[in-house]
């Protein structure tokens, strides 16, 4: 039983040895390492929002109006004398959450239609394939715009809004991973054992469809939280006073003449500083799985 | 005594591109209770696509066109389809080919173990786990509990296939049918898994199917061995008389192939490729590649002949030389 011995051993230690390279590379990467620690950061700043923000993030103050950074408002208020660092902080806990929402709903979505058209072939596949290409033949954000625009904007409409755009990208990903995964010789063993086809597609195969998805969610986070960001802007998401950075970088844009130019930096930066680091992080998990996950035998 | 399983006339197809290929073309097999039955052929003569259709789980788009299989008196072909479901895995299982790439890479091997129990005896989780180490410890895998919750790629190739074994054998099927168990294998644990699936057969009362193209796994293994070519079943007979007596030109060639230290005789590999099956000429299909190929080889399809009690052969030229010559 020596080969039996030997053969677990080497498994092991091939699980961890796995791990471990995949710290290495990430943190030889420093680049990677500092997006993943904003994020971290922001997450927490978001929850901890109550107790970081230093002032109430909607009460107008009179006499501070358009204060420069300093040392009261580290970042400044805005015109009605709001502290803009309370209000960014407090925006992050919308931003991300209507974007870890849509993510959600467009992954499930995703899922469940990507692994039927996937698994099934034929005529379910048909329909929900030409469903998803009628959705992505128009530009995701003036779609985004026309659902918000129709529907009204109240923040669960910003948040379907989102996630409709955002179904088509999961949907064919999933699908193509299935179509390879269901002919996999572990999809044989799970028919030939007597599953039901449900617990087949949804228990068995769609688990191994993961590691793309997980790339392309992260990846979908940034675009999310951008397009929160510009539906805001443009008046058709999240609407005053609840401050969100899009909305808040509208607001700042009409003071970049009048030199108030840190109303509109701040939240921008905001913005930048979320979306690139989001896109980092997809871009090397993109690195640390793919080849490895699609190489396993 | 009815066989265990009853093939008749199968025919499978399967629609591609450039046309129809006919991947079992009218087979008919028996498969008597507790017997172990060796499956041969080359590599595209239909043995896998045959085992498949027994669970009817040919996917589009191969077909089964016609044909029956009985397994235990019912129609197999017949059954709706949640009926099936509770045959497959329940009464008839696989063992596949490559035993890591058939485990599921996401999923404890003992999980999916434990399922079946769930699924085909309604099992409560913390007896289907207990039966599922009682099953793995018979298959031979030392500390079943810690293999239990280890994934396919942490276990050797060997370990992966007894675990496969012991799934397939969970639910103490009435039939196994093992599609090259142990191909991916290096040759002692090859011999390890054979010992297994030797001692485990009869324990169980599983009716075996072996397919392979080893011969020298047949005669170590199996008590009678179906040959196929090109979809169509050849030659049948029990395991000594086809070493003995080949009759099928095709048989012959094959047992002539399988390599001796013992003799001088030099290795003859079979003559020839496996002819396409894609709008496959009506006769013999062996006719291209047969030393003696006569014209109606080519025209229609021999009907079996018995040539003794467990002996059946299909070739016109094994017929045409009974008729020249009648027995003594």
């Amino acid at each position: 039983m020596s080969t039996l011995a030997s053969g677990s051993a080497e498994g092991v230690a091939g699980r961890r040895g796995r791990a471990a390279v995949a710290w290495r590379r990430l943190s030889r990467n420093s680049l990677s390492l500092a997006a993943l620690a904003a994020i971290v950061a922001i997450i927490v700043l978001a929850l901890a929002a109550p107790l970081v923000a230093p002032w109430d993030p909607d009460a107008p103050s009179a006499e501070d109006v358009l204060q420069a950074p300093g040392w009261r408002h580290w970042l400044g208020t805005d015109i009605y004398g709001r502290d803009q660092l309370s209000r960014i902080v407090w925006a992050a806990r919308v931003d991300l959450l209507v974007a870890l929402a849509a993510t959600a709903m467009a992954l499930t979505a995703g899922c469940v239609l990507g692994a039927l058209a996937g698994y099934r072939g034929g005529l379910v596949d048909q329909a929900v394939m030409r469903a998803v290409d009628t959705i992505m033949a128009f530009p995701a954000f003036i779609l985004a715009m026309g659902i918000t625009a129709a529907a009204g904007n109240a923040t669960a409409n910003v948040v379907l809004a989102i996630a409709i755009t955002h179904v088509p990208i999961y949907t064919r990903l999933i699908r193509s991973e299935m179509l390879r995964v269901r002919e996999m010789e572990y999809a044989e063993a799970a028919r030939t054992v007597g599953n039901p086809q449900r617990r087949i597609i949804f228990y068995h195969l769609l688990p191994n469809c993961f590691p793309p998805v997980i790339v392309q969610a992260t990846l979908a986070m940034g675009f999310a939280i951008l397009t929160v960001a510009a539906l805001s802007f443009i008046g058709l998401g999240i609407q005053p006073p609840q401050s969100e950075w899009g909305a808040m970088t509208a607001e700042g844009a009409s003071y970049i003449v009048s030199g108030e130019w840190w109303i509109f930096l701040f939240p921008g930066l905001a913005i930048m500083v979320t979306v690139l680091a989001f896109n980092l992080v997809g871009d090397t998990l993109r690195d640390l799985l793919d080849p490895r996950m699609r190489g396993v035998v | 005594m009815t066989p265990l399983l009853e093939i008749r006339g199968l025919d499978v197809e399967f629609a591609t591109d450039e046309g129809v290929v006919s991947a079992v073309d009218g087979i008919d097999l028996g498969v008597g209770r507790g017997e172990v039955l060796g499956l041969v052929g080359e590599s595209g003569s239909g043995k896998s696509v045959t085992a498949l259709a027994v669970f009817r789980l040919i996917r589009p788009p191969g077909r089964i066109v016609r044909g029956t299989i009985r397994f235990e008196g019912r129609d197999l072909l017949l059954l709706p389809e949640d009926e099936m479901r509770r045959v497959r895995g329940a009464q008839i299982s696989m063992v596949f080919q490559s035993p890591r790439t058939a485990l599921n890479p996401l999923l404890p091997v003992g999980r999916q173990i434990a399922r079946l129990y769930a699924l085909h005896q309604g099992c409560a989780p913390a007896e289907a786990h207990r039966r599922t180490l009682e099953m793995l410890g018979l298959v031979g895998i030392p500390e079943p509990e810690r293999r239990a919750r280890q994934y396919a790629h942490q276990l050797s190739g060997g370990t992966c296939q007894r675990v496969m074994i012991a799934m397939a054998l969970a639910t103490s099927p009435r039939l196994l049918i093992a599609d090259e168990p142990t191909t991916g294998l290096d040759v002692s644990i090859a011999a390890q898994i054979l010992d297994l699936l030797r001692d485990l057969g009869p324990r169980t009362g599983a009716s075996i199917v072996l397919i392979t193209h080893d011969l020298a796994v047949v005669a170590g293994l199996c008590d009678r061995v179906a040959v196929m070519h090109a979809g169509q079943l050849v030659e049948c007979a029990d395991v000594r008389t086809l070493f003995r007596e080949p009759a099928h030109p095709y048989t012959r060639a094959l047992v002539r192939s399988i390599p001796r230290v013992d003799r001088e005789a030099t290795m003859e590999p079979v003559p020839g490729a496996v002819p396409s099956l894609l709008a496959a000429p009506p006769g013999c299909r062996y006719a291209e590649r047969c030393p003696e190929v006569l014209d109606t080889c080519r025209r229609t399809r021999p009907a079996p002949i018995a040539l003794g009690p467990r002996h059946e052969v299909a070739c016109h030229a094994v017929e045409a030389a009974r008729a020249a010559a009648p027995r003594r």
